[in-house]
């Protein structure tokens, strides 16, 4: 009989299962995973060097490019950081439209997450409904800050703008006649809040739409049920965060635990898995969306009902309105000193955390006193995660190292930073 | 929140006395100095005495202090966030090698796991050794990279750059030609500055 030996894989790095540049060394014997090494660093852009060299305010957009899905929680970490060395008060409407954005990133993460991964695992379709309700959300997020993915709309001291009064529409071109164009601006007639009611009372529909789809499908079940099982005290081991923590039934939940900003306030629940599987996973992350819905409509009806500043008005850390810059020598030094030499933050640390979408992101931003950060370290939830693949894989079946990799919600920016 | 806090750092100074620095409060959190010698014996009691129980190592980083303003002490620091379920509250461990020219600190993956790929980061970007390490390899520069990037002598635009040759018909290092430029230059003011007077 001929000798059998191990095999080594190259996986990635330009793999559309992985993700993004994900090179992972597969081990094979035969087509089961021994060992699994992903080798990550070819998405690294030394943001945090980077923002040693940038002044407070300059460093935030870089925070946008680090989870390229979900854009806004991690700026939101960002700012509370720069906050609370600061000691700044964000006004409380801020603070709701904050997390107003927080949640609509997380259906928008999550709704890529499942598109995605099923598409890995095979099931084309899925991929068609979820793109179909992001373009929805991007489509909020382009009316309020005029772009579509990298908004750097959250500053320190609140956000940068207040809600729009109107939605942009679709206007008649040789493709879209005076019909469809009517049909598609329907729900476009009112302000940003009506187009966004709008989306919360359709999508529990929509998710009952996903979980038809997927929930009880035999193929999905077959290849997410008992793949990538971790245990409640190997996830403690490996430092799980967010969805892969909950999944493997730890009721543990930032916004619930050590609420930050308005979410003591709202009524949601955490879904918890039990199994610790992809399966549970799965189901975790479809129940956050519908819980995230519910976040969304309570906010909507607090921001109609309550008017009011969006941002600070210390014009040490948030400019002043344009129109008084122009008329007021104070304000127009204000606004120079602001954005020519920035913000001076008082010398200090602070380790500011919250809950992405992914799991646990934390910002630890060192300051010396100067106008640019002394050290800011980025923690995101994807490094453990994908340090765990390893585990993950071993034992399992070539083909479903994509189920792993889709499971753990990876995207290359988050964790080579 | 702050009873609580004031316990932890209580306990800590209970439980380990003086093999630990004073535990501060500051902006709503704890964190601690631990000299290098106790450090690994500090950490794994953190995690298995119940009274503590972090259970999560949520982050590993490092930190160069060379040009920290009115800094006297180690170069290097390895920091640490560590988070317990139970009690619900978070705890930030700072250690100290103590040769600034070979930095070197006892390794915890054994007591957290998730330790391994945060001290190959650490190593990586600062230099700091973790003696202990099952497998201590670069983690995020290219493959063959010399130097310690996240050092603060390490200049941002780094040393050399990469481009595609057509007469070697493959991808040749040389020398960077960009030089760092600085458009805002970093400044620390004094105390109280723009506070008083106008403007």
């Amino acid at each position: 009989m001929a000798d059998v030996r191990n095999y080594t894989l190259n996986f990635g790095p330009q793999h559309p299962a992985a993700h993004g540049v994900l090179r992972l060394v597969l081990e094979l014997d035969g087509e089961v995973v021994v060992r699994a090494d992903p080798h990550i660093g070819l998405l690294h852009r030394g943001t945090e060097k980077l923002a040693e060299t940038r002044t407070w305010l300059q460093t935030l957009p870089y925070l946008d490019r680090l989870d390229y899905t979900s854009m806004l929680p991690s700026e939101h970490a960002y700012c509370l950081a720069v906050e609370r060395l600061l000691g700044v008060e964000v006004p409380i409407r801020g603070q709701y439209i904050r997390v107003m954005y927080d949640e609509i990133a997380r259906i928008k993460n999550h709704l890529l997450n499942i598109g995605t991964h099923a598409l890995d695992i095979g099931a084309m379709t899925m991929v068609l409904y979820t793109f179909r309700e992001r373009e929805d959300l991007f489509d909020v997020l382009e009316a309020t800050c005029g772009i579509r993915m990298h908004q750097a709309y959250y500053r320190p001291g609140g956000v940068y703008r207040d809600l729009p009064d109107q939605m942009p529409k679709y206007q008649e071109n040789r493709f879209k006649n005076a019909q469809t164009v009517k049909e598609l601006n329907e729900a476009r007639n009112g302000s940003l809040l009506d187009f966004l009611e709008d989306f919360t009372n359709r999508f529990p529909v929509l998710l009952e739409e996903y979980h038809t789809l997927l929930t009880d499908n035999r193929i999905w079940k077959q290849r997410t049920v008992g793949i990538g099982v971790v245990s409640p005290e190997r996830a403690l081991q490996l430092g799980f965060s967010g969805a892969m923590l909950r999944g493997s039934g730890i009721e543990w939940d930032l916004r619930k635990k050590q609420p930050y900003e308005v979410y003591d306030r709202l009524d949601f629940d955490i879904p918890v898995g039990v199994n610790g599987d992809t399966y549970d996973r799965y189901l975790v992350r479809m129940e956050e969306m519908a819980q995230s819905n519910r976040i969304i409509k309570q906010c909507i009806a607090w921001l109609r009902k309550n008017p009011g500043p969006v941002i600070s008005d210390d014009h040490k850390v948030a400019p002043p309105r344009r129109e008084k810059m122009k008329g007021s020598m104070e304000e127009l030094i204000h606004h120079f000193k602001l954005f020519s030499e920035g913000m001076h933050v008082p010398p200090g640390e602070v380790y500011a955390a919250i809950e992405h979408p992914k799991g646990e992101m934390a910002v630890w931003a060192v300051s010396d006193g100067a106008n640019k950060p002394y050290r800011i370290k980025l923690h995101t939830a994807g490094i453990p995660h994908l340090a765990a693949t390893d585990e993950m894989c071993r034992g399992h079946m070539l083909a479903d190292a994509t189920a792993v990799i889709g499971t753990i919600d990876l995207v290359l920016g988050d964790v080579d930073r | 929140m702050s009873a609580k806090l004031e316990r932890l750092s209580r306990q800590l100074k209970e439980s380990f006395g003086d093999r630990i620095g004073e535990p501060a409060i500051n902006h709503g959190e704890v964190s601690v100095a631990v000299p290098a010698a106790s450090y690994l014996a500090v950490m794994r009691q953190l995690h298995d005495d119940p009274a503590f129980d972090f259970a999560l190592l949520m982050d590993l980083s490092g930190i160069d202090y060379s040009e920290f303003a009115g800094y006297q002490g180690a170069r290097y620091a390895a920091v640490s966030q560590l988070l317990s379920l139970t009690h619900n509250w978070r705890l930030q461990v700072k250690a100290f090698p103590t040769d600034d020219e070979f930095p070197v600190l006892e390794s915890v993956v054994d007591v957290w796991n998730v330790a391994n790929w945060y001290e190959r980061e650490t190593f990586d970007l600062f230099g700091i050794h973790f003696e202990g390490h099952p497998d201590l390899r670069r983690l995020l520069t290219d493959y063959g990279f010399v130097g310690h990037p996240f050092r603060k002598d390490f200049p941002v635009s780094g040393y050399v750059e990469m481009r595609y040759d057509p007469e070697q018909r493959r991808v040749v290092y040389q020398p960077v030609t960009i030089e760092p430029r600085e458009v805002t230059p970093r400044i620390v003011r004094e105390e109280n500055y723009g506070k008083g007077g106008r403007g």
